[in-house]
Formats: structure tokens, sequence, C-alpha cells
């Protein structure tokens, strides 16, 4: 138990004296899976949209697999993200691999079948009958779609807080496509996988302890956002 | 609604510029074991380097297997490997090339203080380890093709066994965590001195073969034949090989350790060849 105590210890020192180097790696979490948050809200909210007021052929299939991308193993997105984006891969020539950019990539594969997924559950429950309604008061299709959208904007920020944290605790594609690269690609979650081998649990549980303060502080923002009347 | 756009726009200008990171002419891809990286020596080494060379360094920590597989893709420029028979199969396969040794330690098995299989202070540890066998005591093996994984399974070939489960336990994880296991099931493991040291503190195991020369852990540093993909760094590969082999850089890595052990990590050991062994 004394190293669960040194632990909270070694975090509260080193965010008392603002160590660079922890700050760096908080910076990097946070700029990596904050862009791939935003970039899956771009491809995620349309797409949720577009398959919660359309029917075709074959959508079910698609919503199916929304659904089993949501619970997308982020090490198998590491993988493959890694074997596209290797020198010898089809995007090799953007010499993207283990820079934060490949992270944000790998992240934002992850997140947006999360936002896709959230955003389509909270459009189709919002009454078909209110979407009538609207049109028949003359909306057009776009208006239509934005008051629809601001109905559903409470669970549309669920989106936002489990695409998040679901890339900002994530640490297998970190891993894989950062390679946890000291100053450049180390993470929260890669540094703890590091200082856990190196034996310095007390510096593991202090990130650890960051982590979840980052995730809380970020997720109280939105929900204040989300439950004001 | 307006203020939830509000709050993604300020995270959006806060976080974008992460992504506009352009990679650099001279960057050079380095694929490595994980025991440089635990010991602290690369971090030690590659600002040295980066400082007085100009090139940026993206450090690759893996097992010695993988290290040498990614560098055999030409996913990486140069190779700085501990499993010498491995590394010799790649520089005869023509995948690596410049084969050159850089510095040593030892490995040691390791063992709970009760010693049930009776091998502390053996000589041979080709011999302890058939008594391990022979007595059924735990033994935690790396399982993960990592230098210290061939050493081991060459050591069981010596030996002429086969090691199996109940009594022989494999983590498939780094050396830090296999010796936790190690620790937590009483059991005996192989593993290198540096990272020992640095998990004495949370470790109860103690020493209890040192000292054969099969234990010596040899460190290489190989450049990357270009045939092997597109886009390798062959110059910065072989900057970095030249720099550690340096006289400068041979010093640090001399007295690296001694202020944090008391006791040097890695002995250099440059120009030196295999047959000094």
């Amino acid at each position: 138990m004394d190293v669960l105590a040194d632990g909270v210890r070694q975090a509260v020192a080193l965010l008392a004296r603002a160590d660079a180097e922890v700050l760096g790696i908080l910076w990097t979490s946070l700029e990596v899976s904050g862009t791939a948050t935003l970039v899956a809200l771009v491809l995620g909210i349309p797409a949720g949209v577009v398959l919660a007021l359309t029917r075709f052929p074959g959508r079910t299939l698609v919503v199916s697999a929304v659904n089993t991308g949501m619970g997308l193993p982020p090490v198998v997105v590491g993988l493959f993200v890694t074997i596209v984006l290797w020198r010898s891969g089809p995007l090799g020539a953007l010499e993207i691999l283990y820079t934060p950019t490949a992270i944000v990539v790998a992240q934002a594969v992850i997140a947006a079948p999360i936002v896709t997924g959230i955003t389509l559950a909270a459009v189709q429950n919002v009454p078909a009958k209110f979407r009538l309604q609207l049109v028949a008061l003359g909306a057009s299709r776009a208006q239509m779609v934005w008051v629809v959208l601001r109905e559903a904007r409470l669970p549309m920020l669920a989106a936002v807080m489990a695409g998040f944290g679901g890339v900002i605790s994530e640490i297998g594609a970190s891993m894989m496509v950062g390679g946890n690269i000291k100053g450049q690609t180390r993470t929260l979650t890669t540094a703890m996988v590091l200082e856990t081998g190196k034996g310095n649990f007390d510096v593991a549980i202090a990130l650890s302890i960051l982590l979840l303060l980052l995730v809380f502080v970020i997720n109280w923002a939105l929900t204040a956002v989300q439950q004001r009347r | 609604m307006r203020r939830a756009m509000l709050v993604l726009v300020i995270l959006g200008a806060l976080v974008v510029p992460a992504a506009a990171q352009a990679p650099g002419a001279r960057t050079i891809i380095l694929s490595t074991t994980t025991s440089t990286q635990d010991s602290g020596l690369l971090d030690v080494l590659v600002p040295l380097f980066e400082k007085q060379t100009g090139y940026t360094v993206k450090t690759i920590s893996v097992g010695t297997g993988q290290a040498l597989a990614l560098a055999a893709r030409g996913e990486a420029d140069v190779a700085l490997c501990h499993a010498p028979s491995l590394e010799k199969k790649y520089v005869a396969d023509g995948k690596m090339h410049d084969r050159r040794l850089v510095m040593y330690n030892d490995f040691l098995l390791i063992g709970p203080e009760s010693d049930p299989a009776k091998v502390r202070g053996e000589k041979s540890v080709v011999a302890a380890l058939k008594k391990i066998a022979e007595s059924g005591a735990r033994f935690v093996s790396r399982g993960d093709k990592s230098g210290t994984h061939v050493l081991e399974l060459s050591l069981w070939k010596a030996a002429g066994l086969t090691p199996a489960a109940p009594w022989y336990i494999e983590s498939g994880q780094g050396m830090g965590a296999t010796l936790g296991i190690a620790n937590d099931r009483q059991a005996y493991t192989l593993s290198d001195r540096a990272t020992m040291l640095a998990f004495s503190k949370r470790v109860d195991l103690k020493p209890m073969v040192e000292g054969d020369r099969r234990l010596l852990n040899i460190y290489s540093v190989m450049e990357v034949n270009p045939a092997n993909g597109p886009r390798v760094n062959v110059a910065g590969g072989k900057a970095f090989a030249d720099w550690i082999l340096s006289p400068e850089t041979q010093q640090v890595i001399k007295t690296f350790g001694v202020d944090t052990y008391g006791q040097p990590l890695f002995v250099p050991i440059a120009g030196k060849k295999d047959e000094d062994f």
C-alpha cells in the first residue's frame, strides 16, 4: 500500500513543480486525443444523421457494422494503421508513422464509429412525428436536421465524452503507431507502461492520477454544458 | 448547443497544431530492445546524438526479434540488439550489414531465497537449468522472442531439454513485468543485470548463477540494407552506428548508471570481435 501513497505524493509533487517532461506528455495526450475526437465528430455526426434519417437496402448491415465498430479493439486499429503507414505500405510516402499525426489517425478511426453510433441512436430517438411536423411547418431539410440535432444535444455531448474518453485512455494503438518516443509521441498511457516496465511504480501511479484528473476536468466542462438549463 | 460548439471550437484551436508536424529528411528510425530503453541508457544517448549531429531519432523499443524483423523490412535505419546468433543470421541473409559490437553486460539466473532446486552457487547455468527442470521448480520465461528469450532458449537446447508447463511459465511480456511475475510466483527466471538492478527495490529474487561465459549479454549495432525497402536512410543509420562506437560515446556508456546504482550497467567494447569473448 505504501506504493500507492508514494504514487499520490509523487503526483502532487510532479504537478506542484510543473515538471516539464510530465507537462509535455500531458499536452501531447490532450492535443492528440482532442484532435482525433474532433476528426471523429466531423466524420461521425453527418454519418450518424444520414444513417438515422434515410432508409436504403443494406442499411441494417451498415448499422450493425457501426455498432461493431463502437467496440473496435484499439490494438487491431493500431496494427492495421501501422501496416498502412509503414515505409513499404500504401501511405508510406507520407512518412507519418511514429509521429503524433499517426496517433491522431488511429484514434480517429477508433472514435468515429462511437460518435456515429451514438449520433444515430440520438437522432432516431427524436420522434418521427416531430420531424414530420417540422416539414409540415415549412422547414427545409437542412433546417429540419438542425432542429433535430438541437433536440438530440444531450446524447450528442455524450458522444463527445465517449469518443474522447475512449481515445485518451487507449494504449494499444498509441504504442504501435506512435512508438512511445520521448518528447514526440509519448502519451500518458504509453508513459505509464514504460514507467511500470522500468519499475517506477510511483511515477506510473502519478501519471494515472493525472490521466484521471484530465478526463474528469474535460467531462466536467462538457457535463456543465450538457446539463445547463 | 451554441455553447457546446464554442467549447469544441476552443478545443479545436488548441489541438489542431499537433497534427501539423512535418517529418524532416534528417530523421532516422532506430529499432532497439526494451532493455536499452528500460535501463534509461537511450534517454542519455539519443539526445546527445541529436545535439551533436542534428538528426532527429525515432526510437522504437521492442524485443530484439521484432527490432530485427522491422529493420529487415526497411522500417528502420539502424538496429541496436542483443541476440548475436539471430543477428548473424540477418547479416548472412544480407538484410543487415556492418554488425559491430557496442557494449556488454551479463545475465543472471535469479530465484527465490528458498532455492527449491538447489542451484545457488552453481558454476554452469546449463547444469542449473537441468536441476530446475528435474525438480519441477517454477521458471518464468519471457516467451517474446526478445534477446533474453533467445538466449534462454539456447540454454535449454544446450541442456537437452524442452521446458513445458506446468512448471514452465511464459509471461509474453518485458523484463520488468516478467520479474514481477517471477517474484509473485516465487520462480526462477533469467534477467539482464541492468533491469534486475532497476527492480531490486520491488523484487525479492536473489542471484543464483552468474559469471558463466554463456551469460554474457553482447549488444551490437547494425546498419540496414537499403534494398530492404523504400526510404531507408542509409547515411543516417551509418551516422548513428559510427557515433555510438566513437570514443566519446563509449566513455558515456562506461559511466552510465554509476550515480544511480553505484556500478556501471554496461561495459563498452567498440572495436572488439565476437571471438574475443
